[in-house]
């Protein structure tokens, strides 16, 4: 009887057993979360074992799932995340602000925020006025964190300073010759240039964009504007009701677990009328001006591009300055947006400055944009150029590619938003500076009379200017950005790339943009990536340490560096997902497209699972995860001030 | 005494900056690269503002030679504390060719000219790598000095400080006047912030020429050339001892 009793009791444990594993099945769990640990461990053991002659270790890192069951360890540790009011060890702490009030406060010392204040101060001395502007930038030097292509359409620099020649500024390579290919793994299809094409440049100059921007600060500083290099920004300050009052620059002297250190000072409260935030691509402050004032409900979500650029100095036989090359096609497939740019240049030394641009909307979570970019370099066409030649250079940062769809409404009581930050980059012509910088002059043209007015006329203490996004809707900007509005749309279709060509070929040719209707892009670009298992790795070559380099060295020349001993600044939202989302699902896909090597997952300490290493120290600032992580859980914040890439004529 | 400390600060390529030689081997790229107040030169800065918030001494100085952008570091210690600072004009091939006995030979010249107690640099200029400069100085004065300092207290007319040297820790006693330079461990610098940088702004700075205080900036030295450092090859790794022992056979090692 006890035998028989067993052997049911056996049997009816198999089928519960076996009904449970069905159920699990059917619901599309994870086999292996149902087994036992030591089931487990011996499957991983394998899989490890087999794992050793695979891939290497960061590109295939599924032979080591974690277990859910182990905990994470801590890795955000800012204050922005976790609070410093509760937290004990800030007891005690002096935390008031020191406080000044200018008339008008710039964000973000690029091309946007120098021609607005530029413009501001140019008003000013017109009018004899006094004005105080005063203009907040987190890089240590103007220029130093600034990285373009770039040939420069010298519209909106003719109206800002027409006399610019003659003040010097380095506009010293008018473009002679473009080149424009679609590449194949061998070879070049060349694609001429008809007249009337968004990428012809005729009458535009190849610019090393930092220093123009270094030129454009050195006019600023000597029209009395106030700037002040190596202080970022990090926190939107508001009125009572609501309005913009200021910002208040980073907090100094906090340790790397968030306590304060004995340098502890707190960052300086900046007040002013109005506030303009020229923050680039994806500005972090911008990012919560959008939710705070809702200034996205009617208009698509960004969507973004990162470039990667080297500057190289070649073999003198090799250079042809004035010469501005254009590529698409290989190394990407059709349906990945990208393409590369050479430009070269004409500053005495053969330099050449090229790059590499990749649509954010990718699909496959094993494309790394950086080893695209090193991979381009050894096409035939290109290494041509290059060999003999060594490199100088190296830098990242985002761009938009969302043009007039996704401009979010540009003003709010006390503020507004200027330049790549709101996004009025003309992307078949792939050129923002003018367009930022037009938008920074009318910024400052519809905020003077009201800065200057003798009585506040204002609803709010912080004062709005709704007529800077009207004069903006009146001016060339839109009209440019109207008329190729549907061009980078287009490429979302079967033929990806070609497709798009198609209808650029004819749509814009032809008609201008005049066609009646408005493609939409594709939704967050964080959405777009599919889960690692419906996709292919890519088997990029090994850098030979000639054409091409590794990521480390690359990092290295871009000459980035952080106070180490601070919080990261690559905050998370939870600590836990990626682990658990961002790698179990999507392999880790920022180990690939951070182009600092910021992101590392690597092996507990206790032996199984993994768990992300943040490398903030090496960042510059492009901020690519913020906008690539499909779990939208990195929120890039501002580091100390000062920190960052070190950019020479980037 | 009369309580005023000159302290010496240099501008140099920020320390995070991969240097780049110029293509006539002439010497470095400096032109846009992102240049700092050398490390050393900033705990030398924080010694002496730390000395003026004891109370142990009256006024701080900040010196540095070189052309218009030394300014800008002269800004930084003052933000940092100073009272007020010194430009010593050099530009050209003059500030090319500045080495430690110029500046060592312009930093007794302001000594003697602004009475000063103490004489703090850093121990050492990231760029030049010369150590030399604290010890010239005091050679030049007849004063004693305390050099590589991981520790100092200024007792009335005597200094005690504490040096790094090869075998630990050293401790003497000097007399003042002296000169002293920054080791790494001597203290924290604090952060030039935002508010100090606006106030520095109203701080004078003093503008002179070393022939103004009657000095000839020619160097004895001239460059011949500048070139990287030879690539490092890569390593042989070898299984075994005799491996390695054939293979230094082998270059002729053995």
């Amino acid at each position: 009887m006890g035998v028989f009793f067993f052997f049911k009791l056996l049997l009816s444990s198999f089928a519960f057993l076996f009904t449970v594993c069905a159920f699990l099945v059917v619901s599309g769990l994870d086999w292996e979360s149902v087994l036992s640990l030591a089931a487990h461990r011996c499957i991983r053991a394998l899989k490890t074992a087999q794992g050793e002659h695979a891939a290497p270790p960061l590109y295939t890192t599924l032979n080591r799932r974690a277990c859910s069951s182990v905990s994470t360890p801590r890795i955000t540790t800012h204050y922005t995340i976790h609070s410093r009011d509760k937290d004990p060890r800030w007891e005690g702490i002096e935390m008031e602000r020191f406080a000044d009030e200018a008339d008008v406060v710039i964000v973000g010392g690029g091309p946007a925020g120098l021609s607005a204040a530029i413009r501001l101060k140019q008003l000013a001395n017109e009018h004899e006025k006094e004005l105080r502007v005063c203009l907040v930038e987190k890089a240590s030097q103007i220029g130093a964190h600034t990285l373009s292509g770039a040939c420069l359409e010298p519209t909106a620099l003719d109206e800002l300073i027409p006399d610019w020649k003659e003040r010097g500024a380095p506009l010293n390579t008018p473009v002679t010759e473009d080149v424009f290919s679609i590449l194949t793994e061998k070879y070049r299809i060349p694609v001429p240039i008809l007249p009337g094409l968004p990428m012809g440049n005729h009458g535009n100059y190849i610019v090393r964009l930092g220093n123009f921007v270094r030129w454009l600060g050195e006019q600023a500083e000597e029209l009395g504007v106030e700037l002040y290099p190596g202080y970022a920004a990090a926190e939107v300050l508001f009125h009572e009701d609501g309005s913009v009052k200021g910002i208040a620059t980073n907090d100094v002297g906090i340790a790397k677990d968030g306590s304060p250190k004995d340098v502890f000072e707190r960052g300086m409260e900046l007040h002013a009328k109005v506030t303009m935030f020229g923050e680039g691509c994806h500005g972090h402050l911008a990012k919560q001006l959008y939710k705070q004032f809702n200034l996205r409900e009617n208009c698509e979500p960004q969507t973004y591009a990162i470039g990667l650029k080297e500057v190289w100095a070649i073999d003198e036989k090799k250079w042809r300055p004035g010469r501005a090359e254009h590529s698409v096609g290989w190394p990407l497939n059709r349906l990945t947006y990208g393409g590369s740019f050479l430009y070269h240049l004409n500053e005495g030394e053969p330099l050449v400055a090229l790059g590499f641009v990749v649509g954010l909307d990718y699909t496959n979570p094993y494309l790394s944009p950086f080893r695209e970019f090193q991979r381009w370099k050894h096409h035939p066409f290109v290494a041509a150029t290059l060999e003999g030649g060594s490199r100088i250079a190296y830098g990242a940062r985002a761009l938009n590619e969302g043009g007039s769809q996704s401009i979010p409404k540009l003003t709010f009581p006390g503020g507004l938003l200027i330049g790549c930050s709101p996004g009025f980059m003309n992307v078949p012509k792939i050129k923002g500076t003018h367009t930022a910088m037009k938008s920074g002059m009318l910024a400052a043209e519809a905020v003077f009379p009201k800065v200057t007015a003798e009585g506040l006329d204002s609803e709010t203490a912080g004062l709005h200017a709704p007529e800077y996004a009207e004069t903006l809707k009146k001016s060339w900007v839109w009209k440019e950005l109207h008329a190729v509005r549907n061009i980078r749309p287009s490429f979302h279709n079967y033929f990806g790339l070609y497709g798009g060509m198609a209808y650029t070929g004819v749509f814009y040719w032809i008609f201008r943009g005049k066609e009646p209707w408005t493609l939409k892009h594709c939704g967050l670009d964080a959405d777009q990536l599919k889960p690692a298992k419906e996709c292919t790795p890519i088997e990029y070559p090994k850098p030979d340490g000639k054409l091409s380099f590794d990521l480390l060295s690359s990092v290295a020349l871009s000459g980035t560096n952080h106070e180490g001993d601070q919080p990261a600044h690559l905050t998370l939202k939870s600590d836990s997902v990626p682990v658990q989302r961002n790698l179990a699902i999507y392999d880790g896909p920022e180990q690939r497209f951070c182009p600092a090597g910021v992101y590392e997952y690597v092996p507990l300490e206790t032996g199984d699972g993994m768990r992300l290493q943040i490398n903030a120290q090496n960042c510059v600032h492009c901020k690519t995860c913020d906008i690539k992580d499909p779990s939208q859980n990195i929120n890039w914040v501002v580091p100390e001030g000062g920190g960052g890439p070190a950019y020479n004529g980037l | 005494m009369s309580g005023r400390v000159l302290v010496g600060v240099k501008r140099v390529i920020d320390y995070a900056v991969k240097i780049r030689v110029k293509p006539d081997n002439s010497g470095v790229v400096t032109d846009g690269v992102k240049h700092s107040m050398n490390p050393f030169c900033e705990i030398a800065v924080e010694e002496a503002v730390k000395m003026k918030e004891k109370k142990l001494i009256k006024e701080v100085v900040a010196v540095s030679c070189g052309p218009q952008q030394a300014q800008e570091t002269i800004r930084t210690a003052l933000a940092m504390g100073a009272d007020r600072g010194i430009h010593v004009e050099v530009t050209g091939k003059d500030y090319d060719m500045l080495g430690p006995l110029q500046v060592s030979k312009i930093m007794a010249a302001l000594a003697k000219k602004e009475d000063a107690q103490l004489i703090i640099l850093g121990k050492q200029a990231i760029d030049g790598d010369c150590n030399q400069t604290g010890q010239m100085t005091a050679a030049l004065l007849d004063w004693p000095q305390g050099t590589f300092a991981s520790e100092v207290s200024l007792e009335g007319d005597t200094v005690k400080v504490v040096r790094e040297i090869d075998g630990g820790l050293e401790t003497i006693k000097i007399n003042t006047p002296a000169v002293l330079t920054a080791d790494l461990r001597l203290n924290t610098p604090r952060y030039a912030t935002l508010p100090n940088i606006m106030k520095a702004k109203k701080k004078k700075i003093a503008k002179v020429k070393p022939a103004d205080l009657g000095l000839d900036m020619t160097s004895r030295l001239e460059v011949l050339r500048v070139d990287e450092p030879p690539q490092r090859l890569a390593g042989v790794k070898v299984e075994t001892v005799d491996d390695l022992v054939a293979k230094l056979k082998e270059t002729g090692r053995l």
